[in-house]
């Protein structure tokens, strides 16, 4: 097993220092220390999105981003968002029903965060780009790309009105 | 939306998930969430051979390695249950294998450690050796093969009807089903015309997003077991079971589930953590890796002969089903799935002469169970092909073969239970209008070519079941549900809330739903097979409604005037002078059954309720690729009424791009009983981009008279009918039948070219 080493970062806009593993994930961090679970390990490949995490704005896979690189990073998760109360997309994603068992639901939210702050109008086209790396097996896809609009709809008349 | 509109009454309106806020904000509580002080956690070592003796296990390298609390083999488990079998409906399978094992990725051993890498990296340190055993895989070889998966048979209590196979040596057929009806021989010299077809589904899996997950936390005289389970009840009564204790001493709590679709049913991880904890008394949790759950449970997959009769009218006249269901190395509740989805094998078709026999097959596999649907999609794959093929063989019209032939209302279904409230012809009429049957469509021309095709669907209901529900008003007015139906993503907790709301007079809102714990929550045969709205909505309104009753003669002792509207909250002031007190009201439901007769699988009374689905496709496929690209599905089902419509239209919607998957391209590929895909970079679900263009799911108007508000259940009811619709309309678009799933590009290309006289050579 590998030394242990202090990391520092920002977690959801404060402050914090961790003592952790080279092997140990992301998650294995969020979870283990800071009692965050809105991020989940599923496949373990990073092929789900389930482990959605941002770090320096970009959304990456927890389980396979070790922490050793979060060191001076930014970290953002799902639980930031609803800070206070909850985010647009997060209110877009229960208007639309885009969810069931909602295990996957914290990496689609983040992801789409993403989106539309890249692309505040996307076509089907981007909207399919962005959300194509996050799996549902409930299989809600019509739901996430109407809540997706309706997040984006919002925002729109939210910038103009 | 429909998020702001209250209509009048609870039941049929479309109000949010009442969990919903926890779920986008990340903080709904599932079991990875859980850890407890002193928690040990679990890896697994499995087998790597499909049948064999275990010669040793030498587990010293793995104990040496610092931070490992303890290695664990059978034999410890044994120690503290000398007979570890458990299962639904055999006790087949062993808490970890004992002597043999019976197929790759079979649990031999169990690394404990605080850190859940040490676990692992132990676990690779473990050497076993086995002496191989020849072993059968294939499903209708296991039926005449002398390659045997178990010595001896060991049916559970539970199921009278399986206590004849008891002791039963030398085969591995779990369950035969049988249904006789009228004189299918006579019927076949007689007919016009007859068609023989087989028919093969693959072995696929349910694949949850949230792998099978439990932690066991044994005391002296209890064990509390936090699991992702489906049947609380289930694991209960079987873990008193096997530790030869009372019910009350076991409790099982089951946070939400990061779905199941039928995995994560009856008993998976459970009983291996009760033992783990108690051989430790620390608390163990075991969490699988998705790696591991292609080594847990599947979907079976089957090889299904149909045979019909037609005759000069176009009528079928017979029909014989013989249906062989992989059930892997244990049998799970394959024998229940052969046995329920044997009832409507011969399709939801007036057929006066029927032979249906359906057989549960051992084989040295991954065990399978249900998924989604209890084998009707297997069946719905191969005799609504069948129908179409039969239709086409006879220049009909696949849709006028269809209704010149379907099961009305007030007609015997192939078991003798006389059909009602199964609107199998509404159904069919509206997805034949959605898919724009008969009319002129764009049939391409070159290398793109188009088609269109449909299929329709009967399932009966798994019976007879047992729900209870309590419903308490406590002295402020508020009121508390307790029912052990698990919210798995179907949203079952708003729709009992919405029931509750209905009889009270209360928001659904208002409603506390207690996450299911069998220390409080009562007994519920399992959340499976779309049985819960029915039965578990039927003893949630009983309760309610005695709740309602109650508080009535309360306001009556009271002296209060009949129809006053004094708030709940004075009335227990009145009775007890300050806030205090409950009105508790109770509920059970069971529906009335009779068990089919043995000879002739004849029932007066097989089902509480039917279930019809209709899925119509277009499709879109390119000759030179072999690629199907689903320009447009439809799903339409009888569901009764819904309770809560928006949650109705998403399951279905979920319910047909599930299925979808394993129509187009998910299939566990196998080499000698190795996956050889067991990850989602390998295994392929459907994605954003597997949505057909166009997507219509739709109910028709009707009601259940015997369910609950009119309601029944909605879960797997779109799953039935998705992929002989597809294959049908492949064959309308390019002219070529395939009989086994998945469709995939190669399967559609290599069709095309035998079709042209220009078979491809395997590779």
């Amino acid at each position: 097993m590998s030394e242990a080493r202090t990391i520092s970062f920002m977690l959801n806009g404060e402050a914090v220092s961790a003592e952790i593993l080279s092997h140990h994930s992301l998650v294995d961090v969020l979870q283990r220390q800071f009692d965050l679970f809105g991020a989940r390990e599923s496949c373990g490949q990073g092929m789900c999105g389930c482990c959605t995490v941002l770090v320096d704005d970009r959304a990456v896979s927890g389980c396979l981003f070790l922490a050793a690189f979060a060191d001076g990073a930014e970290v953002v998760t799902v639980e930031h968002l609803g800070r206070d109360g909850l985010s647009d997309v997060q209110e877009a994603f229960i208007a639309a029903g885009a969810f069931q068992c909602g295990f996957c639901t914290p990496g689609f939210v983040l992801m789409t965060h993403q989106l539309l702050d890249e692309h505040p109008d996307p076509d089907d086209e981007t909207i399919h780009h962005y959300l194509a790396g996050n799996l549902c097996r409930c299989a809600a896809y019509p739901e996430i790309v109407e809540a997706v609009k309706i997040a984006a709809r919002k925002r729109k008349t939210g910038a103009t009105g | 939306m429909t998020t702001t509109t209250m209509q009048r009454g609870e039941v049929g309106r479309s109000l949010p998930r009442l969990e919903a806020r926890d779920k986008v904000s990340g903080r709904a509580q599932y079991m990875h969430a859980l850890q407890l002080p002193r928690m040990l956690t679990g890896k697994i070592f499995r087998s790597t051979v499909a049948h064999g003796r275990i010669r040793s296990i030498d587990t010293s390298a793995a104990r040496a390695l610092p931070g490992v609390h303890a290695v664990i083999t059978a034999e410890d488990v044994q120690r503290i249950i000398p007979e570890p079998y458990y299962g639904p409906a055999f006790h087949d399978q062993p808490i970890l294998a004992i002597d043999k094992v019976h197929y790759v990725g079979e649990p031999v051993a169990v690394v404990l450690a605080a850190d859940p890498h040490v676990a692992e990296e132990a676990a690779q340190l473990i050497v076993a050796e086995y002496d191989e055993l020849p072993a059968v895989f294939d499903e209708v070889e296991a039926a005449t093969s002398g390659v045997h998966v178990h010595e001896e048979l060991k049916p559970a209590g539970t199921f009278p009807d399986l206590k004849h196979l008891k002791g039963r040596k030398g085969t591995n057929v779990a369950l035969d089903f049988r249904l006789r009806r009228g004189d299918t021989e006579a019927a076949f010299k007689a007919a016009a015309h007859v068609f023989e077809h087989s028919f093969r589904t693959q072995q696929c899996l349910h694949l949850a997003l949230e792998p099978f997950v439990s932690l066991a936390d044994a005391r002296q005289d209890r064990v509390t077991v936090h699991t992702a389970s489906q049947s609380p009840s289930f694991v209960r009564i079987e873990i008193a079971r096997l530790l030869g204790w009372p019910e009350n001493r076991v409790r099982v709590v089951v946070p939400f589930l990061g779905g199941g679709f039928g995995g994560k049913l009856y008993i998976k991880l459970e009983a291996l953590v009760v033992a783990l904890s108690l051989l430790t008394r620390r608390p163990v949790k075991i969490a699988l890796t998705m790696e591991e759950q292609f080594y847990t449970i599947t979907k079976h997959a089957s090889t299904f002969r149909i045979k019909s009769g037609i005759d000069h009218d176009g009528r079928i006249v017979a029909r014989e089903c013989e249906v062989w269901w992989n059930g892997g190395a244990y049998a799970d509740i394959g024998p229940r799935v052969t046995q329920k989805s044997g009832f409507t094998a011969a399709g939801p078709y007036d057929i006066d002469n029927v032979a249906i026999d359906s057989y549960a097959l051992y084989t040295n596999l991954t065990p399978a169970g249900a998924l989604r649907g209890f084998g009707i999609p297997q069946l719905v794959w191969a005799y609504e092909s069948h129908t179409d093929m039969v239709a086409r063989a006879l220049k009909l019209d696949p849709l006028e073969f269809r209704r010149k032939n379907i099961l009305r209302d007030g007609r015997p279904q192939a078991t003798g239970t006389v059909l009602k409230d199964a609107a199998i012809e509404a159904v069919l009429a509206r997805t034949a209008e959605r898919i724009d049957w008969g009319k002129p469509f764009d049939r391409g021309a070159g290398h793109v070519r188009r088609g269109r095709g449909l299929a329709v669907a009967l399932k009966a209901v798994i019976s007879p079941t047992t729900s209870v529900a309590v419903v308490n008003i406590n002295a402020d007015g508020s009121t508390t549900l307790y029912c052990g139906t698990v919210d798995m993503g179907q949203g079952s907790d708003t729709a009992m809330a919405q029931i509750v709301g209905e009889v009270l007079n209360l928001p659904a809102e208002a409603v506390r739903v207690v996450p299911r714990d069998t220390d409080v929550t009562p007994y519920d045969m399992g959340t499976l097979g779309s049985r819960s709205l029915f039965h578990m909505g039927h003893a949630v309104r009983l309760a309610a409604e005695d709740a309602r009753a109650k508080l009535k003669a309360l306001a009556g002792e009271l002296d209060v005037p009949e129809g006053s509207n004094i708030p709940i909250a004075e009335l227990f002031k009145k009775k007890y002078g300050m806030q205090a007190g409950n009105i508790v009201g109770t509920g059970t439901y069971k529906p009335d059954y009779v068990s089919p007769d043995a000879a002739t699988g004849h029932t007066p009374n097989a089902t509480p309720f039917w279930m019809v689905a209709g899925a119509g496709a277009e499709v879109e496929v390119d000759t030179e690729t072999g690629h199907v690209r689903i320009t447009k599905l439809v799903n339409v089902a009888d569901i009764g009424r819904a309770i809560n419509p928006r949650i109705v239209e998403t399951q279905l919607s979920g319910g047909a791009l599930m299925q979808l998957g394993f129509t187009m391209f998910e299939k566990m590929h196998v080499d000698g009983g190795q996956v050889t895909n067991a990850s989602l970079a390998d295994y392929k679900i459907p994605g954003l981009r597997d949505v057909p263009v166009v997507m219509r799911n739709e109910t028709v108007d009707t009601t259940q008279a015997n369910g609950p508000f009119g309601a029944k259940g909605v879960g797997e009811v779109s799953t039935f009918c998705v992929s002989p619709a597809i294959a049908n309309a492949i064959d309308d678009a390019v002219g070529v039948r395939l009989t086994e799933l998945p469709l995939t590009p190669e399967a559609v290309f290599r069709a095309l070219r035998a079709n042209a006289g220009k078979p491809l050579e395997d590779a």
